[in-house]
């Protein structure tokens, strides 16, 4: 018993504050959260999809413009999961009110879940939002609704971990731009969400199979459209290793209090 | 010479023996500090410029991971029940560290909520809290729009709305109007009334005189002095003070135990051992026609102990911002 109630109501109330505060941050500035990730997809859709897709043909058995909905809805869960969480961390270090967290008896664990479930809500509303624009401009309705959700949500959740793992060790608001730039980009464009890897030559497709996002995009890929380059189980497991190497990194890093105490 | 407290059988609120805070690079902010602070107490810190205060308040607060040392708030241990610990203590910083873009009910609301407490109840508690401190037609300001002296105010309220039983302030009246201190002092003053323990790091040590009881000066990492704030100011051998006259006076008047000295035609100012009384000064200055308005001490006292005592200790310590690098 603790002097603010039973621990687990204490803990979910912590959560849902954290929580319900990101929510707001980035609704708040949706016209630079929510809003640039759908007018870029809308422009792939048009672009690739539209006038260049047209003269591909198909892939993987598929029309061009529905084989890359899945990569480009993914993409925008990526990219918006993990910069939610670094750029909102990182502010809180900067501007010091971290600290009103880590006076507060909120455990370590429930504040990393506090911040990635922010990063996850916003990856989700984009990639929702990315999904609609998508069924405007193709004929792609989900094949599996339980993979696609469960895809999307861990995704979200290992991109969320990535970020706060970013901002834990920026020192700059340069260092929190840096891994989306050199390394986030170059993975996503090189996972499989234009085209199938079997178009690769063996070589290449053995390097492919080193990228995570190749995983997720295929999972994604067969939830959304019953196929993929990958077994859907396979792409599971290494998700989900991953979301808990990067989950108990981050518990450590909170722990030690690097970049975040003396 | 350290000396204890006034001795009680209160329970402690703070307990903390050899702290020791070592920084990377070697710096050592800390050396192996005891100190015993009991429930109910106002009590001061004291030190100079990179003595280790707020490596000290940021140790008790979580925010800096000591070295070696025990740390125990109201009897839990900082190391085994942490969440106790942080649960009873309510820390108000030197520097504002908000979020610049939320608006003042936010902030308090978010901090209770942090703290476990259901939301109705906290949007309850933060309505009382600005409403004491004075911020309740604030409360949908953005924190960027208010001044120093509120956001000093809010920081206060945000402490308090998890109602802890160990409130510690770090220079809480740095740079704030005359007015708003008094203020702030009044309200200090009714919460210690009330129970609630506080801790007071300050520079305005007119301000420790004033609100505190017991008192450590910290210096170079160590306890100086730990003692009660009246025998320290008993250790005063000499007072000085300025005396406004009545009328003019052109020749400084012999007066036996006292070193009288010409500020202008109606100011003096009086040196006086602690042997002589001030109804032994007026006495004796009524004797020689001398009548006086008004008076006042020429220093403040804590001060000029403290002075005498980090001069007696090596003067005074790194710059705080060397502390941490």
């Amino acid at each position: 018993m603790s002097r603010h109630g039973v621990g687990w109501r204490r803990y979910w109330i912590s959560f849902q504050t954290i929580f319900l505060k990101e929510i707001v941050r980035f609704s708040r500035i949706w016209v630079q959260t929510i809003l640039p990730s759908v007018i870029t997809t809308t422009l792939y859709f048009v672009i690739f999809g539209r006038l260049i897709g047209e003269r591909i043909g198909t892939m993987g058995g598929l029309d061009y413009l529905d084989f890359i909905v899945p990569g480009l809805v993914l993409m925008g869960v990526i990219t918006n999961a993990y910069s939610n969480v670094v750029s909102s961390f990182y502010s809180s270090k900067f501007s010091r009110y971290i600290e009103e967290l880590l006076v507060s008896p909120a455990p370590n664990w429930v504040i990393l879940a506090g911040y990635v479930a922010g990063g996850v809500a916003r990856g989700l509303v984009v990639g929702t939002a990315v999904m609609l624009v998508a069924m405007a401009f193709t004929e792609v309705r989900v094949h599996s609704l339980a993979v696609t959700m469960l895809m999307f949500t861990m995704t979200a959740v290992l991109f969320a971990l990535g970020g706060f793992i970013n901002a834990i060790y920026a020192n700059s608001f340069d260092d929190i731009s840096i891994v989306p730039t050199f390394v986030l980009t170059p993975l996503t464009y090189l996972g499989g969400v234009f085209y199938s890897i079997d178009l690769l030559p063996g070589f290449w497709q053995g390097v492919s199979l080193a990228n995570p996002v190749l995983y997720m995009v295929n999972a994604f890929r067969y939830g959304l459209l019953g196929v993929s380059d990958i077994p859907v189980g396979i792409a599971f497991a290494i998700i989900a290793v991953f979301i808990v190497v990067l989950g108990a990194f981050s518990l450590e890093l909170l722990r030690r209090g690097v970049g975040i105490k003396t | 010479m350290t000396s204890s407290p006034i001795p009680s059988s209160k329970m402690s609120a703070l307990s903390v023996q050899q702290l020791t805070k070592v920084y990377k690079g070697g710096f050592q902010a800390l050396k192996g500090i005891d100190l015993e602070v009991e429930e109910g107490d106002f009590f001061a810190l004291l030190g100079p410029n990179g003595a280790g205060k707020s490596t000290f308040i940021g140790i008790l607060a979580s925010l800096v991971n000591k070295t070696a040392g025990r740390v125990t708030v109201f009897g839990e241990d900082q190391d085994r029940e942490p969440e106790r610990v942080k649960s009873c203590i309510g820390l108000v910083p030197q520097e504002f560290n908000f979020n610049l873009f939320l608006p003042v009910v936010e902030v308090v609301v978010n901090q209770a909520g942090y703290y476990g407490i259901p939301r109705r109840e906290a949007r309850l508690r933060a309505e009382r809290y600005l409403k004491l401190l004075d911020l309740w037609d604030r409360r949908d300001t953005e924190m960027r729009k208010l001044s120093g002296g509120l956001k000093r105010r809010l920081m206060i309220a945000r402490a308090l709305v998890h109602e802890p039983r160990l409130l510690i302030l770090d220079e809480p009246t740095a740079g704030v109007d005359i007015e708003i201190r008094r203020s702030m002092w009044g309200f200090l003053r009714e919460l210690n009334a009330r129970g609630t323990t506080i801790i007071l790091t300050t520079h305005y040590l007119e301000e420790a005189e004033s609100l505190c009881r017991n008192i450590a000066i910290i210096n170079h990492g160590e306890i100086a002095e730990l003692t009660s704030v009246t025998s320290l100011l008993n250790r005063l051998h000499t007072e000085t003070f300025v005396l406004n006259l009545k009328g003019r006076i052109s020749e400084l008047p012999q007066l036996g135990g006292f070193v009288l000295q010409h500020l202008d035609d109606c100011t003096l100012e009086v040196e006086m051992s602690r042997e002589h009384t001030i109804n032994g000064l007026f006495e004796a200055l009524s004797r020689n026609g001398i009548e006086v308005i008004s008076l006042r001490n020429k220093q403040n006292r804590l001060e000029r102990l403290f002075l005498d005592m980090v001069e007696r200790r090596g003067g005074a310590a790194r710059p705080e911002s060397e502390e941490a690098a």
